[in-house]
């Protein structure tokens, strides 16, 4: 058990350095190296302060010492600054990053709990009219990318109907009515993906539990048809479902630059977005960064938590 | 004279058998779409023949506008012409001939960028299912690795560095996609290559390479084969998203994903039409991929049921 977790967590840091690695390396895949620093039009810069500029990041230096410059400055904290703001890429990225929170935060719990309702309902009611159902929006979830589903969404809801607003997020000053509803349309594009997820991994682990020895007994012993469900199924096929929940959070990271590029929500995945649009490689650089420390940790988390839920797991 | 009668069926479902004709109920047409994938065959053909024909299906030039012709609806809406059955953009560009080039593109890019990874994928599973020891453990924790990256985040960090274009983007999805199979090819080996009949041929001397290529290749191309067709609908997906974020295909190019984002800013104003009409080409090609996938699997290979 210790020694797994020894293992893993190896593994991971070992994939974080690697995230570093690569987001250096691609960031010096143009022509000069400065361009992960600057602007592109270097016209306005006299050779002195190039050769200043080049001394300070140590580009003057071989690759391997400009990575630990880089890499020393990052963990300091410090990001560098952004092309098009001139403000520093970790303040910026700060700024953005609750605005992100709260909206996985709330996609999470509009996603995890239609999820694995629909899962358990699925599984109970086999073959009927809420199985079809479940298992259509399963199926159509899988070839809708979120982008479209957004863009529909708007046409439909923000639109024809004018019901929702289109985008943004509410300032936090606004009623309280109001910013629910800039939240609304953003976090189900974010929890649709999930919900076909949820539902096929949910209903097949209950499928395979009540079919189980162990409930038979229940319903033998005479359990009622509600507690045979809630109090011995749903507590065993809960089990993936909720290792896969951390891996959801991990995938509204790719989710929500899409969501939050449509719906120009202030988010961090937008500033990557805008970023790469801007040709502002640190913004670039930084939220990258950040995002593969998210996913890195995710994934770890993941797999702690099949740990700490099955019992019958075992690693030496 | 009596010619025809009913007969009850084993299901309930009657049918009525009329001077040796047998008239399918709809039920029966009903099972036959679900037993057989024709709808999703038909799709894709459809698809793949408008994508290469849309020269020939159109006169008009997926660049060239006629300004007399902007913002005109696809057919059936108020306004429409038979001209441009899917309507013209702000631009009065054809819809239709825009939609069968942005499939050119998106299924060149996502079949090269499959296929170049199912030849890594395909060659990595095989390799480190055959060879094990070290080359295994290095081939594994390359592709967990690679799997537990936000691949997403490289497009744009690539799509700053690098000036894109549509060689420069297909070479990112290949990438994306070489460990595709890789895991489920390797298990296959790994119990295939035990077997009497692998014993047998290396006891008569064959090479190595003989086996791999001659023995072991045809078990796995039932996988190699699902795995081809789930990810190409992944492969769309993924450079419809690019394009979409404009970090994909430049602007030149008339991807589907770059279609929908242009449509964007007309979306709640004029012209819906102009992301939605290649959304839902995107929408049914890939459903129709997943579906056909989906078919493959079962019929050929049920245990693969663990493939994403």
């Amino acid at each position: 058990m210790r020694r797994y977790l020894a293992r893993r967590l190896l593994f991971a840091v070992l994939t974080l350095w690697g995230v570093t690695i690569l987001v250096f390396g691609l960031s010096r895949l143009g022509p000069d190296p400065l361009l992960a620093y600057v602007r592109d039009d270097t016209y306005g810069l006299s050779a002195d302060t190039v050769a200043e500029l080049k001394a300070k990041w140590g580009l003057d230096r071989p690759v391997y010492v400009q990575y630990f410059v880089w890499l020393g400055n990052i963990l300091q904290g410090d990001m560098g600054e952004s092309i098009a703001t001139q403000r520093s890429v970790s303040q910026t990225i700060f700024e953005a990053l609750p605005n992100s929170l709260q909206l996985a935060a709330v996609a999470w719990v509009l996603g995890t709990i239609p999820g694995v309702m629909l899962g358990v309902i699925s599984a109970v009611k086999r073959g009927s009219g809420i199985d079809y159902f479940g298992r259509s929006i399963a199926l159509i979830g899988q070839a809708t990318p979120a982008f479209w589903l957004a863009i529909l969404c708007i046409l439909l809801f923000a639109g024809y109907l004018q019901w929702l607003p289109s985008a943004t997020k509410a300032p936090a000053t606004s009623p309280l009515l109001t910013q629910a509803k800039h939240f609304i349309m953003p976090a189900f594009v974010l929890a649709f993906d999930p919900w076909a997820t949820y539902l096929r991994l949910t209903r097949s682990s209950m499928l395979e539990v009540l079919d189980s020895e162990y409930v038979k007994l229940a319903r033998a012993k005479g359990a009622s048809t509600g507690s045979v469900i809630l109090r011995h199924a749903l507590r065993n096929a809960l089990i993936q479902p909720i290792t896969v929940s951390a891996l959801v959070l991990a995938a509204f990271i790719t989710g929500s630059v899409f969501v939050e590029t449509v719906f120009a929500w202030p988010g961090i995945g937008r500033l990557a977005v805008q970023g790469a649009l801007d040709n502002d490689a640190p913004i670039v650089a930084g939220t990258a960064l950040i995002f593969g420390f998210g996913y890195v940790a995710l994934n770890f988390v993941a797999d702690m938590l099949y740990l700490v839920i099955d019992p019958r797991i075992r690693y030496s | 004279m009596n010619t025809t009668s009913q007969i009850e069926t084993a299901d309930g479902a009657p049918r009525v058998v009329s001077a040796g004709y047998v008239w399918y109920s709809p039920l029966d047409w009903w099972r036959f779409l679900r037993r057989w994938p024709v709808i999703p065959v038909l799709v894709i053909v459809l698809v793949v023949f408008g994508a290469l024909f849309a020269n020939q299906i159109s006169d008009h030039e997926p660049d060239k506008g006629n300004l007399r012709a902007r913002d005109i609806p696809p057919l059936w809406f108020e306004g429409s012409s038979t001209e441009y059955p899917l309507g013209t953009n702000n631009l009065g560009q054809d819809m239709l001939v825009r939609v069968l080039e942005g499939a050119r593109v998106s299924l060149v890019v996502a079949s090269v960028a499959v296929l170049f990874g199912l030849f890594v994928g395909t060659l990595t599973g095989m390799l480190a299912g055959y060879f094990g020891g070290l080359l295994d453990e290095i081939l594994m924790r390359l592709v967990d690795l690679w799997s537990s990256l936000p691949l997403l985040m490289i497009a744009i960090i690539w799509a700053v560095s690098i000036q894109p274009s549509l060689w420069s983007v297909t070479l990112l999805l290949s990438i994306f996609s070489w460990s595709a199979g890789t895991r489920n090819i390797r298990g296959e080996i790994l119990s295939l290559k035990s077997r009497d009949f692998v014993i047998a041929s290396r006891t008569m001397g064959a090479s190595d390479f003989r086996i791999l290529w001659r023995h072991l290749f045809p078990q796995i191309v039932h996988i190699v084969i699902v795995v081809t067709t789930l990810r190409t609908g992944a492969l769309i997906v993924a450079e419809s998203g690019l394009s979409f974020l404009g970090v994909g295909l430049p602007a030149s190019v008339p991807s589907w994903g770059l279609l929908i984002t242009q449509g964007r800013a007309f979306l709640t104003t004029t012209n819906w039409w102009m992301s939605i009409v290649p959304g839902l080409f995107l929408f049914f090609t890939v459903m129709s991929l997943n579906f056909l996938g989906d078919w493959l699997r079962d019929r050929l290979d049920p245990r693969l049921r663990q493939i994403d």
